[in-house]
């Protein structure tokens, strides 16, 4: 691998100045993807600032809500009593994704910003536009399993790989990021992008931008939440498809609705369609497969070897309807 | 018939004798060799699949801080012989798959090594490569045997025939994937040049084997050449054979005389030059009359190879002589393609070999109304079908009837598709196992004296299988003295030679010379035997081959469960009864038993190396996405066997236990999952995507 500097930071602060000021610095939390990135060549940053001992590792009850600090641990969050009570779906997530010993290691603030497993981002003898823009795009017409049905482009169909940002995208949970200008915080959804022509960009963040908290904000109904995540091997696979989902029920009529997907698309995927079509809707079956199939019209199967990843359209309406079923 | 020995040290349930250096780190495997100053290299490959490397510019590679070296095909010394194409590394311009080796840089650390090998600008001129196996490509050719020294078709009567005037039949094609071996060390070899002495320390399945082919490559007399290998982390046959890797790191050390040189391959690597198990594309045809008697067996094989070194898997033989049916036919056929050489892996012929034909008498079973255990059960032969000898010892029937006692067969409902446990539709499936009980022509032993105590000394391998622990118990016994008095010294060519660990043979072989080395030592020194005495013995000749078929068998039992919802697939149980002649070491084959048919698990719902055409290599090449069975889809494996002790085989009575576990697990569990479903999925590994559309 490329020589690099290391530096521990001292305070956010500098640390943002000093990513910001390098192009080809990085932060460094867990280092569970950058890492791997580092041995593979498809990150060599010259300057790694490590921002373990600055980022918060609590959980805070704030406003009716969580506060959660960047710095807390992805098995810490996941065995967090008002997390498990309050919002499931999130720490079922958590605990779906990777394995312990990656658990122990990955943050929240750095879960959210890992980049796609697709194999050819991975490899650098093959053709990417994520890794190196206008290289050309090595999954259409290649391995395809794990990518995008949902937002893809001509230029990159790679999907997003965490089970966290998935349950967070339900939650309507809010970022709050230190840029060098100061503090800003915006809606989770908005964090990440389509890949369009630039799916070099996975974030809406500017490079130096570091994440400090995700806070979640009070639900009457994240209680009735749950995550599924269907995967080929019972633990230590990325998702096929998954489904974050909670369900506010009365006398049998859905009164609201937070639906979001997982390796579906570039981004965890915020399933509006599906929510719009179920809110006042009978809480059954029926409803489920309508407001799936809503999510599902605009879905797009990539062909590919080894069969394409046209099995997702109809397992993704066959989790969710019985995510939701279950839920009810 | 062999003498046997009175077991007494063998059928003892012991611990593995190198565990306690294992899990407290003190064993040192390939790359941890303690060597003075080491240097480390690192290979660079190609990114073509076929084409020429027309230059390599190594400037910036030499500009990195600490590295030494560059070797190219230009720059690098010519070997002896390059008879062997996988190991003639730099030795020509020409790319024949990609990954291979175009470079190799040494450097003071293996992270230079590493960045280095990245900056070295390979230029190459590409032609169309072809990596696409299918069973209609008109180049498929008749290979002159299958690995290996097996006839490459047989016939036997007159299958057509017998299919037209059947009662019932099956012809189906099946297939199975590209699979590579992940031994949990990856491959390593440190090397050192020194005077003309040549030493390795390389993870390896034999080091006399290592020994004569690295000699042979660099045109070195054996004396010149030592190889040393205590302990291995796992090899099922991908450290079988030397590969281009262990040349490389030979190259590099002699470019650097006095040095050691260390040189470890990445997971990645390993995906294109230690070998991997071929996909197969199987036809078969089975015919039975309305009693469920076989009238017809018909295997046809289409699988692949490399084009500079062909190595064709035996995977129609165990349809030979599995099942009496008056006719039969097997066929190979191979396409030679711009990929990486395929090699052993765990039980190379039977294992993909009994997955088709075991699944296809599954599909014949329900179309009979019959039992599938009762079918196999009226279709033992008396005989080996195709040779006519007796089998030495044959328990087929034993293992199926007491495995379906301990899975609880009895009460199972036959039909598919109509059990449910919540939201899990659950079925039940059987297949059976087969294994040669096989013996290597040749392993010398020395038994010593000294201080009271006896050392076994034989070049053996013990890849973690607990070798270093059986042959102390097979020692003890041949010698009739207690366990504790016996040392064993392995793993070095200043031993003497011993076989390959391949082919489920090593304890066999390596057992039988152990004990043919005891029995002269009490020849010629009686029971009260001198400090300094010895006595050498090799493996006997295996007579009982002429005479009769030999072979363990097995029978696996798997339940399944499939997801209504989504149609994930899991597998709560497997249960594995075997033959396998006298159990040397309860623990330890054990470990083997189960170990094999997890193997067999993750092959039928898992492993799958996924070849891109069009960039011509396996593109899932890591632990991330080359899925292979974690602990939580290894819920409940049990392995059983029941006594038997074959007089033919050697004198312990034993019979190989490495293989046989992964051989009829797919198909066991492919045919739960029809049960479970009703959709008969034929081609592995079975994925929810392959059950989806068959559920409501």
């Amino acid at each position: 691998m490329k020589p690099f500097d290391y530096r521990t930071a001292t305070d956010m602060g500098t640390a943002v100045a000093e990513v910001s000021g390098r192009p080809d610095a990085r932060f460094v939390a867990g280092g569970t993807n950058l890492v791997d990135h580092l041995k593979l060549g498809v990150a060599e940053p010259d300057l790694l600032v490590d921002i373990t001992a600055v980022t918060s590792a609590a959980v805070e009850d704030r406003d009716g809500g969580l506060w959660i600090g960047a710095g807390v641990r992805n098995s810490d969050l996941a065995a967090d009593r008002r997390v498990r009570e309050r919002y499931p779906v999130l720490a079922q997530a958590l605990l779906s994704g990777a394995s312990g010993q990656l658990r122990n290691m990955a943050t929240t603030g750095g879960n959210p910003l890992q980049r796609t497993r697709c194999v050819y981002f991975q490899d650098v003898t093959t053709p990417c536009n994520k890794r190196v823009p206008g290289s050309g795009c090595s999954a259409i017409g290649g391995y395809t399993r794990y990518h995008a049905i949902l937002g893809a482009s001509e230029h990159c169909v790679a999907t997003h790989p965490s089970d966290m940002a998935v349950a967070l995208s339900a939650l309507d949970a809010k970022v709050h990021v230190l840029t060098p200008e100061g503090e800003r915080s915006f809606p989770f959804v908005d964090l990440h992008r389509l890949p369009g022509e630039k799916p070099d960009q996975d974030t809406r963040l500017q490079h130096g931008d570091l994440i400090t908290a995700i806070e979640l904000p009070p639900s009457p109904f994240a209680q009735q939440s749950r995550y599924r995540k269907v995967r080929d091997r019972a633990s230590y696979a990325f998702a096929l498809v998954s489904v974050a989902a909670a369900l506010d029920v009365a006398d049998g009529i859905v009164r609201d609705v937070r639906i979001a997907l997982g390796g579906v698309a570039h981004t965890p995927w915020r399933a509006y369609k599906a929510e719009q079509v179920l809110r006042g809707q009978p809480a059954e079956v029926a409803s489920y497969r309508l407001a799936a199939d809503a999510e599902m019209a605009d879905a797009r199967a990539l062909d590919g070897i080894d069969g394409g990843n046209g099995f997702k359209i109809p397992l993704v309406t066959r989790t969710l309807v019985a995510t939701l079923r279950d839920l009810t | 018939m062999t003498e046997l020995l009175r077991p007494q040290a063998i059928g003892q349930d012991l611990a593995r004798r190198d565990g306690p250096d294992k899990v407290t780190g003190t064993a040192t495997y390939a790359n941890e060799t303690p060597v003075e100053n080491p240097a480390y290299c690192h290979l660079i490959q190609a990114d073509i699949a076929r084409g020429r490397v027309s230059a390599v510019d190594t400037a910036e590679a030499e500009d990195v801080p600490g590295v030494i070296a560059v070797l190219t095909p230009g720059t690098s010394e010519r070997l002896s012989s390059t008879e062997d194409k996988e190991l003639a590394v730099l030795q020509t311009t020409d790319v024949a798959f990609r990954g291979q080796i175009v470079g190799i840089v040494i450097a003071e650390t293996p992270e230079a090594a590493r960045q280095a090998a990245r900056l070295a600008a390979v230029t190459c001129s590409e032609q169309t490569h072809d990596v696409s196996l299918s069973a209609d490509r008109v180049d498929l050719y008749k290979p002159d045997k299958v690995n290996p020294s097996f006839a490459t078709d047989t016939s036997v009567g007159d299958v057509s025939a017998a299919m037209d005037s059947a009662a019932a039949t099956v012809t189906e094609t099946y297939t199975t994937a590209m699979n590579h071996n992940n031994p949990m060390e990856p491959h390593a070899t440190t090397a050192l040049w020194n005077d003309g002495q040549l030493t390795l320390w390389d993870s390896t399945q034999g080091v006399h084997s290592v020994r004569s082919t690295v000699a042979k490559v660099f045109g070195l007399d054996k004396g010149q050449v030592r190889v040393v290998c205590p302990y291995v982390g796992g090899g099922f046959g991908s450290k079988g054979t030397v590969h281009a890797h262990v040349v490389a790191a030979a190259m590099a050390a002699r470019a650097l005389p006095g040095r050691a040189m260390k040189l470890a391959l990445t997971r990645q690597q390993m995906f294109s030059l230690v070998g991997y198990r071929t996909p197969t594309i199987q036809r078969v045809r089975l015919a039975a009359d309305r009693d469920g008697r076989l009238s017809a067996i018909a295997l046809d094989v289409v699988e692949q190879t490399s084009r500079i070194k062909e190595f064709a898997e035996q995977t129609a033989v165990a349809a030979r002589m599995m099942y009496a049916a008056p006719n039969r036919a097997t066929s190979h056929r191979l396409a030679a393609l711009d990929v990486p050489v395929p090699s052993w892996m765990r039980a190379p012929g039977e294992c993909p070999g009994m997955f088709g034909p075991e699944v296809a008498m599954d599909e014949l079973a329900e179309r009979l109304g019959i039992d599938p255990i009762e079918f196999r059960v009226r279709n033992e032969p008396a005989r080996d079908p195709e040779s006519g000898n007796p089998f030495s010892s044959r328990h087929l029937v034993a293992c199926l009837r007491d495995g379906a006692e301990r899975f609880g067969w009895a009460d199972r409902d036959p039909r598919p598709g109509v059990r449910r446990d919540g939201d899990w539709l659950v079925g039940s499936g059987v297949a059976s196992s087969v294994y040669p009980a096989s013996r290597q022509a040749q392993s010398d032993a020395t038994i010593r004296f000294a201080d009271g105590r006896y050392a076994a000394e034989i070049g053996a391998a013990d890849l973690g299988t607990g070798a270093w622990t059986t042959l102390a118990q097979i020692a003890a016994d041949a010698l009739d003295v207690p366990l504790d008095l016996v040392d064993v010294r392995i793993g070095d060519t200043d031993y003497p030679f011993a076989s390959v660990a391949g082919g489920s043979s090593g304890t066999s072989t390596w057992g039988s010379a152990i004990v043919a080395a005891a029995r002269a030592f009490r020849e010629k020194y009686g029971l009260d035997p001198a400090d300094g005495d010895e006595a050498q013995g090799q493996v006997p000749e295996y007579q009982a081959q002429e005479r009769y078929a030999l072979y363990a068998f097995g029978a696996q039992f798997a339940e399944v469960r499939v997801h209504a919802d989504t149609g994930e697939i899991r597998v709560p149980r497997l249960v594995g009864v075997f033959a396998a002649g006298r159990i040397i070491n309860p623990r330890t084959a054990r470990s083997q038993f189960i170990g094999g048919m997890t193997m067999g698990m993750s092959m039928a719902l898992h492993e799958n190396s996924v070849l891109d055409p069009a960039t011509g290599h396996v593109v899932n090449h890591d632990f991330a996405e080359y899925h292979i069975a974690t602990c939580a889809d290894a819920a409940n494996i049990e392995a059983y066997w029941v006594d038997e002790s074959d007089p033919h085989v050697n004198p312990m009575g034993s019979k190989g236990v490495g293989e046989i576990g992964i051989v009829g697990t797919a198909a066991a569990i492919a045919n739960a999952a029809y049960h479970a479903t009703g959709v008969r999925v034929r081609d592995l590994p079975v994925t929810l995507d392959k059950l989806l559309p068959g559920l409501d």
